[in-house]
């Protein structure tokens, strides 16, 4: 049977369960548009900015595990796709990204939105294609869905230049792809988990320190198992979190720079650490040739490149992380020690020391300027029954959603880690939400990430996807303004943002609903209110300009070595004059 | 340490291009890089020589699994290995210099494969210190031109099996 390429397109996504996509048009893909047009299966949800489709496809991927699907046009259409390629490559979020192309006899010739779509994504994504003939798009775009959804999951592009699109072909769609250069190996070495095994009975202080490749291998079950099963702590990245209950006796919270006391302790003072599926970031590992100095290093996961990268690996274990786990915990169940858990009487009396010392806290004065703890802690209490997905901007802001936001279970936690992207988490809560229709989706925002990506709030409106945004406004890109204080004597360069926009009457503008709170006793109310919407929500919360966010580790530095405070020494800026007088101006200049 | 690395590739359009940008992208370097199709035209062998301490060379080959064109990586130092690589040196000579060029190029079982009155090209094969030996002999008479293929390399057959071959076949024989 011939059919269009474009038919071909929307038949291989049908094949595929795709269910909805998100996108904007443009000359080139007018006719895949079109025939999208003309059926009922596949979703269309028109986005104002191609960077709102990408990040829309990672939150929807991030949230069902199935893959995000975005199709742009070509040039400005696929370069601003990039940020979200990037993003989802950092973070290994399965996104297939589909890009009009100009006619493949206009290839080369800088025609009009021509730009070099593989070329350019080359280096950020898991692979790309581009389509130079109808008759093999087909077996292209199996491939692409293939390779992001296996292995370390990661974004892949397909290009496909407008001829092909129009052009008839043969329709082949192959039920299976067997790639030579591609085997992902999902089986951990045996040898290597006895070595693990082994090693796990010998630990006195050992730690699970995980990451977001649990919750991609849907090994969350897993992972509680071994931890109850050996009665060892547990840190999660920012990737991590929910992929291990945060409410569990055995959770230590997040890890890192922003993570919590008890946690970089523990990793630091630890003689084995338990990687799964995590990469030993930087802003995990701190100073790494002083990370867990004492420590013998299992690492679990599905990427070999991970790997010996950046820290000294003693048991490594390449593997997908569910079933290598569920190997480790057969083994350890053959092999029982009671012994071990005996031993490390000693270890938890030492963490739960550092738990006691320092627990993630703050304090609100009722009359004082809203801390932006209080505010999670306030939409935690509110929601948690409710099982939300909760989407996060970069900042301040998402570290306080980490460290008070208490994640039970995986794929609730929508943020940027790796390339901490500002203005991902307003299109990625859409993206759950267009999956989710009746789930409760929160996006937890800073008022400068927000901006980044705001006009998405017109895609909210028309396609009914009531996400909840919570802005806490500081007024000021609040983690820059932090390390100026900390590190440049507060100079504020370019940090402070003003007094504008006017959250509220934005929200009005979009046709959605504006709230705001300006003191604390204001906050349960403005809660309460965005959650009985039937709307998409703004809700701008006037919190203390201030505040910083800790503990903090600064960049380079050793993991136990956390600022817990405002040091004494830090020397706080000048406080902005707003250069606009609006509403917010009162509580930007008393702060 | 240098080492030389066999990479069997997909031969297709993009691919070198992949494999460049993995070095550039993490800071590694190429020092050689030679690339023709196998037997098999589906596909094409990269000899790449690059530095780098036990680590770097290990994500290197990592890396190089990792990209999706990629089929065989082969760290060629791990076993003993035969390396070549060609020169085409294009020399002036004056009159009384081309006997000496000869003789250079003897030396080193060069071959002349252009003459001109005033140019000798010399053709050089050998292991990179034959060819740098060559060339810089042959640098004071003033060389004019010089291109180098870059190294090209295969691993040594071990001998256990060298041997244990034509026996299976004097077997199969009778």
């Amino acid at each position: 049977m011939k059919l269009t390429g474009a038919e071909i397109f929307v038949e291989c996504l049908r094949r595929e369960g795709v269910k909805t996509i998100f996108g904007l048009p443009g000359g080139v893909v007018l006719k895949i548009f079109d025939v999208l047009h003309q059926q009922k299966d596949i979703e269309v949800i028109l986005t104002r900015h191609e960077a709102g489709a990408g990040h829309m496809a990672e939150g929807y991927a991030k949230a069902t595990g199935k893959p995000g699907v975005a199709l742009v046009t070509s040039g400005p259409g696929m370069t601003n796709v990039v940020t979200p390629l990037v993003d989802a490559y950092m973070d290994s979020v399965p996104i297939v990204v589909f890009t009009g192309q100009v006619p493949t006899h206009l290839i080369g010739n800088d025609a009009f939105q021509e730009a070099d779509n593989v070329g350019i994504s080359r280096p950020c994504t898991k692979y790309n294609f581009l389509v130079k003939d109808v008759n093999d798009l087909g077996q292209i775009i199996k491939e692409a869905f293939y390779i992001a959804m296996t292995g370390r999951p990661g974004p892949v592009l397909v290009d496909i230049p407008k001829d092909v699109a129009m052009n008839k072909g043969e329709f082949h769609y192959p039920d299976r792809v067997s790639i030579r250069g591609y085997s992902p190996t999902y089986e951990g070495n045996k040898w290597q988990i006895k070595q693990a095994v082994e090693a796990i009975h010998k630990a006195r202080k050992p730690i699970i320190y995980v990451g977001g490749g649990a919750i991609f291998s849907n090994a969350h079950e897993e992972l509680l198992e071994l931890a109850e099963l050996t009665q060892i702590p547990v840190d999660m990245t920012l990737m991590a979190l929910g992929a291990f209950p945060g409410s569990h006796p055995l959770s230590l919270g997040m890890m890192g720079m922003h993570g919590s006391y008890a946690s970089n302790m523990a990793v630091h003072f630890s003689d084995l650490v338990i990687a799964i599926g995590a990469r030993f970031d930087d802003r995990v590992t701190g100073k790494v040739s002083e990370f867990c100095p004492e420590a013998k290093v299992l690492h679990i996961d599905i990427d070999p490149t991970s790997i010996r990268k950046n820290v000294h690996v003693d048991i490594p274990i390449v593997g997908d992380v569910k079933t290598v786990l569920r190997e480790l915990i057969a083994m350890l169940k053959a092999t029982p020690n009671g012994h071990s858990i005996e031993q490390r009487k000693p270890w938890w009396t030492q963490v739960n020391e550092w738990k006691a010392k320092h627990p993630l806290t703050y304090v609100q004065p009722p009359d004082a300027l809203i801390k932006p703890q209080y505010v999670i802690d306030r939409l935690y209490q509110f929601t948690k029954d409710k099982d939300p997905i909760v989407s996060t901007d970069v900042g301040q802001h998402q570290m306080w959603a980490a460290q008070h936001f208490v994640l039970n279970k995986p794929r609730r936690w929508l943020t940027s880690g790796g390339l901490g992207t500002m203005g991902f988490g307003m299109p990625a809560a859409l993206g759950a939400q267009a999956a989710f229709r009746d789930k409760l989706v929160l996006c937890i925002a800073g008022d400068g990430s927000f901006q980044m990506n705001m006009q998405e709030m017109a895609t909210a409106v028309v396609n009914k996807l009531p996400v909840k945004v919570f802005i806490l406004n500081n007024h000021f890109h609040g983690m820059v303004r932090q390390w100026q204080d900390l590190f440049y004597e507060g100079r504020y360069a370019s940090s402070y943002l003003d007094t504008v926009p006017d959250f509220v009457k934005l929200a009005e503008a979009f046709n959605a609903v504006g709230l705001r709170a300006k003191k604390a006793d204001e906050v349960d109310g403005v809660i309460k209110e965005a959650l009985k919407a039937d709307k998409p929500v703004i809700v701008d919360i006037e919190v203390d300009p201030y505040e910083n966010c800790y503990p903090m580790i600064p960049a380079g530095g050793c993991n136990h070595e956390m600022i817990l405070e405002d040091p004494p020494e830090m020397k706080r800026g000048e406080k902005p004059v707003p250069k606009v007088a609006g509403e917010d101006k009162d509580a930007v200049l008393t702060a | 340490m240098e080492h030389i690395i066999s990479v069997l590739v997909e031969n297709k359009f993009g691919v070198l291009s992949r494999v460049a940008n993995l070095f550039s992208g993490r800071g590694y370097n190429i020092e050689t890089l030679s690339v023709a199709p196998t037997l098999d035209p589906s596909m094409s062998m990269m000899t790449i020589v690059t530095q780098g301490d036990d680590r770097i060379i290990e994500q290197i080959v990592k890396q190089l699994n990792k990209v999706i064109d990629v089929i065989k990586v082969v760290d060629l130092n791990e076993a003993e290995f035969v390396e070549r690589e060609t020169a085409l040196i294009k020399i002036h000579t004056r009159q009384e210099d081309r006997a000496e060029a000869l003789r250079i190029a003897d030396i080193f079982r060069g071959k002349v494969v252009d003459s001109t009155p005033t140019t000798y090209t010399i053709e050089v094969t050998g292991d990179v210190r034959k060819v740098e030996a060559c060339i810089n002999l042959l640098q004071p008479l003033g060389i004019k031109e010089l291109v180098r293929t870059g190294r090209v390399a295969i691993a040594r057959e071990p001998v256990r099996q060298a041997v244990a071959q034509p026996r299976r076949i004097l077997k199969e024989e009778k």
